[in-house]
Order: structure tokens, then C-alpha cells, then sequence
């Protein structure tokens, strides 16, 4: 039987752009150009890899966002997913990662899986914890942060690099993975995969259609309220000077005058 | 006044300094019970009453280290039964992070990640957290349950406050999904002797720069004269020329030390996540343009060959 793999990913604000708050405190969206967040390429990279090694394989790339969100699933589609879904609904506006984690399940029970593949974390939010929302919505083992791989026989297997340890772990299918920015650089869309993506289905969601009510999720229904952002300001301009081979002891003098030393 | 659970981080009973942060954050808004597991959790005790747990469950189980992440939920949701806290304090390492998530969706409670300071307010803990970078600050709560807040190395001073810290074993039972994940084999890593990255006062870092795996041991120089821990750019680990765990940034570590040294980083956006909150930047580069200049409060435009060694035996000649 194929192996049904669904990635999950997310379209985010580019980090390298002026990404700031909207007047409702959720992260605007509007102003800062979007893109697939790097960290989920990994997931996509890695659901490939897999796929590869199996006989019989099918990869959809799941999201929730608003309509923009289909870049990042066309960029997950060019690189060689076979199909996507795309979780659409004004009423989402403002979800937290609890409400998140509710619509991912459900998305990928409707979808069918084996398999689902995560990034480590998101690069705007950064919280990391979907993936173990994921686990426990969907009642599979987690097997999470890898920054190694494998699927055979209906086992996944993986290394885990901890703070303290490195683990190797080991699963069951059906399971949730997350990987890592160690598990290998993703691949570049060649030519041929972004005209494939043209013609692969992308499907549409919305609340109803996952059997959510609306007050579930969005703003109203966060779990969290943020009260307050500002903008941290910004850092004093400090001395710059030019080494002229006594740079280092200039340096150990400012350190020195800071106590430092 | 309301207790408050916080989870601990141990190695065999030896107390991470994160939780003790925890507990002095935990101390703001309640009063302190720490819920400690697996092998050496009855040995941490002493050191979490010196700091003002109240009490202290633990529980000890094969299962804790034998399979991943979930025997430790069922153990923190069992003490959230038993307890009935006002919040739910961990630390923000990966596996702290993972069992807040799991929790949280458990009791049905919001969850608030990589806090770095925590106050009481009306409506509970507020939750101060640093994000796009540390461009900005912001402040949330919980309002749905009883708060789950993860916090980040480095939050809070260590304070004594002595208390009863009395050890209560905690009856758990594992549920079904407990034995989902096997950890296969397990290597802990290896000791430096130096300070771990996240709790140093100074950390000194290397980049792409650094030029090769051979030339790390200039900025470990620097940084054993200092007493430091050693960062890395991802650059730096990408190319194998020093471990990941020692990785500073968005993917890596967040450090927020008295000092950070940076030595041939550019100051990427993804590097400076994890560094920009730290009390004083120094930067060495031999580029005058590096965005790594905009956040230092003293450069140096200058070959880190030439002024790191200098650095080194100027620190350690005015050390004696
Ligand atoms: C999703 C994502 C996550 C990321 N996460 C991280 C992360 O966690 N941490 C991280 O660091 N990066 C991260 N990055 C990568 C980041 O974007 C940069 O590529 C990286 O930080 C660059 O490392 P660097 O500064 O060492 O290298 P470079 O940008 O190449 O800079 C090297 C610097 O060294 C200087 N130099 C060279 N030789 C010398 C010399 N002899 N003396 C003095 N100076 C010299 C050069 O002038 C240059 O400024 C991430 C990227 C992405 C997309």
C-alpha cells in the first residue's frame, strides 16, 4: 500500500524584511513579503527522501493561512510534492498554536496519513511546539527534532541531538516527525518541477468543511492575548575602530574599563 | 497563596540552573512546587528547597528514560490533578517545550513559549517575550485555563529562599500512548569544562571567518581566558568546523550573556536572534560594512587573526 505522507508547512513573513505587529497584535501579514519558511523546506526535503526509498509514495503539502499561503504550497509542490491542501477561512484570522494544532489534525485525519512531517519550528512565531500538538491531537507517537531520518517496514527511525544526548529513537507508523535545519539542505525547484506544480491539485478547505466551529479558533478563540509590543529600542552606537596592530589591546582596555577583565 | 507547578531539569539529580531561575520567577506569582522525574529525582530536593520549593513531587520510572517525551506528560498531568496550580512553569529546552505543548492541549490550557521574564498581573502571569529577532518586545497572557508558560535560560537571577522543599512521591500511570517512541540508545555528550552556552556570563563566538575546524582553537583561547563558553554562526557548524550544540542563533541556542564576542560573524538576522539581547557586543571583522557593526557597543575592523591572539595575552597579562 502506498505510504501517504502529509507536510505540513507555513507561509511566513520574510525574516530579512521589516516584519512588525498589525494594530491587532497579530504579525502583519500584509507589509513584509511572504515566502515557504526555510524550516520547512528541511520537512519537505525530507518527506521526499523518504518517499524516494519507497516503493509506493504520495507527499501532500498541507497549510493553514490566508490566500498568499499557495506560494508556499506551490514552492512544496515544485520541489516534487504531489498535491496539496490549502486550510482557508476568514474566521482564522488570529489563531494561536493551540487553534493551529486543532485545524492541522483535522486537516491531515480528512487528508488520510502515515506519516506527517514537520519543520522544527516556524521562523516568525519560532515556538516549536506544533509537532508535539500534533501527537497528541492525533493520538501517534512523536518523533520529533531529528536531524536524521528513515522509514522501513513501518518503522520510522531517527537521531535526535539533545542538549545533553544524542538519542536514536524509534516508532510505529502512523507517526508525526519533525526535523531539523541538520537533517540536509533542501532541494533547489528545477525547471521541470515548477511547470509540474502548475498542473498539481491544490485543494481548499475552509472550517466547515473540517467540522469546526468558529469560535474555536481566530482571535476570539486564542487560548493566549498579547497586550503590549513595542519595539525594542535601538542599541547605542558603540566606538568602531580600525586595527592598526593594536587592536586587540585596544579592546582588552574597553573590556578592562567594563569590567571584563 | 496559589501554588505554582514547575518542572525541573536535572541530569541525575544534579539541578540545571534554568529550573532555579523557574523558581525564583515562580515566587512572583505563587508559591513553588516542583515536579521532578526519572532516575536521581529524590536528589534534587535539597537544592530546590534551598530555592524555595514548597514541596517536591517525584516519581521514578523505567519508562522516563526509556521512551521519549510522553511518560514525562502523563507525570506532569498527574501533578497538575494532584495540585491544581494556578499556572505551569518549564524551562524552554526542547523537551521542556515539548511536554508544555502536550499539557496544554491536555487541560486545555493556553500555552505561552520562550518567556524571558514573568510578573503576576490581574487577569495572571504576564509573559514578556522577545520576538522577530528581538526587534520586539511583547507582553501575553493566558486566557484560556491555567497558564502553561515556557521560559528561556537566563530570565531571572538565582535567588536563595529557603523552604520546606518536603518530597512527596507522585503516583503516576503511564497512558497507552507512553511507550509510542523507544529511545533505542542514548550518548550523552561529551563535557568541555566550560560553561554551558546558555547559562555563561561571556560567550565568545566564531563564524564562517574563522576560516576552518584548525583555527578554531584561537577563539577557544580567547574565550579560556575569559572564562567563557564558545559559540558558533551556523556558517561555521555547516561547514563541520564546530558542533551544532554550540550553535548561536535562530536554530541554535539563544545566549543573553553580560558579554558576547563575536569573531568573523557578519551578523546575520538568524544569527542575531539569538545574541542581541546580551548586555555588551564586541565584534571583530575584517569588514567595516558587517551588519554585525550596528549592534556592538566596541569593533574592531580587523583580521581576528591578528586581534584575537593580541586580545588573548592581553587578558590573560592583566589577569596575572
Ligand atoms: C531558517 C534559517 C535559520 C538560520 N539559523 C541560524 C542560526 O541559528 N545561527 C546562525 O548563526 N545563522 C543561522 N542562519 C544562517 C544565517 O543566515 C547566516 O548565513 C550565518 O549566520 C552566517 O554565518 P557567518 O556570519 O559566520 O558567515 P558570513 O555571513 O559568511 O560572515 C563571515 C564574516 O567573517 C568575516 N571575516 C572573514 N575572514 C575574516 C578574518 N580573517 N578576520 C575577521 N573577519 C573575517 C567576513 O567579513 C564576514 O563578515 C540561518 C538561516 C536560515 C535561513
Amino acid at each position: 500500500m502506498s505510504l501517504r505522507i502529509v507536510v505540513c508547512v507555513k507561509y511566513v513573513p520574510d525574516a530579512t524584511g521589516d516584519r512588525h505587529f498589525a494594530e491587532d497584535l497579530t504579525v502583519d501579514r500584509d507589509d513584509v513579503d511572504g515566502l515557504l519558511s526555510e524550516l520547512d523546506e528541511y520537512a519537505v526535503e525530507q518527506a521526499l527522501q523518504i518517499a524516494d526509498e519507497a516503493d509506493d509514495a504520495e507527499i501532500t503539502v498541507l497549510t493553514v493561512g490566508p490566500e498568499d499561503a499557495k506560494d508556499a504550497l506551490r514552492k512544496a509542490l515544485s520541489m516534487g510534492a504531489d498535491k496539496a491542501v490549502h486550510v482557508e477561512d476568514d474566521d482564522l484570522h488570529g489563531t494561536d498554536a493551540l487553534g493551529t494544532s486543532l485545524v492541522l489534525a483535522k486537516a491531515i485525519e480528512k487528508t488520510g496519513y502515515d506519516l506527517v512531517v514537520c519543520g522544527m519550528a516556524s521562523t516568525d512565531g519560532t515556538m516549536g511546539v506544533l509537532p508535539a500538538m500534533l501527537a497528541e491531537r492525533l493520538g501517534v507517537p512523536q518523533v520529533s527534532l531529528l536531524s536524521e531520518v528513515s522509514v522501513e517496514d513501518g518503522t520510522v527511525k531517527g537521531r535526535r541531538d539533545g542538549d545533553t544526548a544524542t538519542e536514536q529513537l524509534e516508532a510505529s507508523l502512523p507517526a508525526v516527525v519533525s526535523v531539523t535545519d541538520q537533517s540536509g539542505e533542501a532541494r533547489y525547484p528545477s525547471f521541470k518541477g515548477i511547470m509540474a506544480a502548475k498542473k498539481k491539485p491544490v485543494e481548499s478547505w475552509d472550517l466547515e468543511d473540517l467540522e469546526i466551529e468558529s469560535d474555536e479558533v481566530g482571535l476570539e478563540g486564542a487560548w493566549t492575548a498579547v497586550d503590549g509590543a513595542t519595539e525594542r529600542p535601538a542599541r547605542t552606537a558603540g566606538t568602531i575602530v580600525k586595527d592598526e596592530g593594536e587592536g586587540g589591546k585596544q579592546l582588552a582596555e574597553f573590556l578592562a574599563g567594563q569590567k571584563f577583565i | 497563596m496559589a501554588e505554582v507547578l514547575v518542572y525541573v531539569d536535572h541530569v541525575d539529580g544534579a539541578v540545571r540552573k534554568p529550573t532555579l531561575e523557574l523558581l525564583t520567577l515562580a515566587r512572583r506569582i505563587g508559591e513553588p512546587v516542583a515536579v521532578s522525574l526519572g532516575s536521581g529525582a529524590e536528589n534534587t530536593a535539597s537544592t530546590l528547597a534551598e530555592h524555595g520549593a514548597v514541596r517536591v513531587l517525584t516519581a521514578d520510572a523505567p519508562e522516563f528514560a526509556d521512551y521519549l517525551v510522553v511518560p514525562k506528560v502523563d507525570a506532569v498531568q498527574a501533578a497538575y490533578e494532584a495540585v491544581s496550580p494556578s499556572a505551569v512553569l518549564f524551562p524552554s529546552s526542547a523537551e521542556g517545550k515539548e511536554i508544555a505543548a502536550r499539557l496544554a492541549v491536555r487541560i486545555g490550557s493556553g500555552i505561552i513559549t520562550d518567556a524571558v521574564d514573568l510578573e503576576a498581573g490581574v487577569e495572571g502571569p504576564v509573559a514578556t517575550q522577545s520576538v522577530f529577532a528581538a526587534a520586539f518586545t511583547t507582553k501575553s497572557r493566558v486566557s484560556k485555563g491555567t497558564p502553561v508558560i515556557t521560559v528561556k535560560p537566563n530570565s531571572a537571577a538565582v535567588e536563595a529562599a529557603p523552604a520546606a522543599g518536603a518530597v512527596e512521591p507522585l503516583t503516576v500511570s503511564f497512558s497507552d500512548k507512553a511507550t509510542g517512541t523507544k529511545v533505542v540508545s542514548r550518548t550523552p555528550r561529551e563535557s568541555t569544562g566550560r560553561p554551558e552556552l546558555t547559562e555563561a556570563a561571556i560567550v565568545v563566538s566564531g563564524g564562517r571567518g574563522v576560516g576552518g575546524a584548525e583555527n578554531f582553537p584561537v577563539v577557544e583561547a580567547l574565550a579560556d581566558s575569559l572564562g567563557a563558553a564558545v559559540g558558533a554562526s551556523r556558517a561555521a557548524v555547516d561547514a563541520g568546523w564546530y558542533p551544532h550544540t554550540n550553535q548561536v542563533g535562530q536554530t541554535g541556542k539563544t545566549v543573553s550573556p553580560q558579554l558576547y564576542v563575536a569573531a568573523g560573524i557578519s551578523g546575520a538576522i538568524q544569527h542575531r536572534a539569538g545574541m542581541q539581547t546580551s548586555k555588551t557586543i564586541v565584534a571583530v571583522n575584517k569588514d567595516a560594512e558587517a551588519p554585525i557593526f550596528d549592534l556592538v557597543d566596541y569593533g574592531v575592523v580587523g583580521d581576528l587573526f591578528e586581534v584575537v591572539p593580541q586580545l588573548t595575552e592581553e587578558v590573560k597579562s592583566r589577569k596575572g
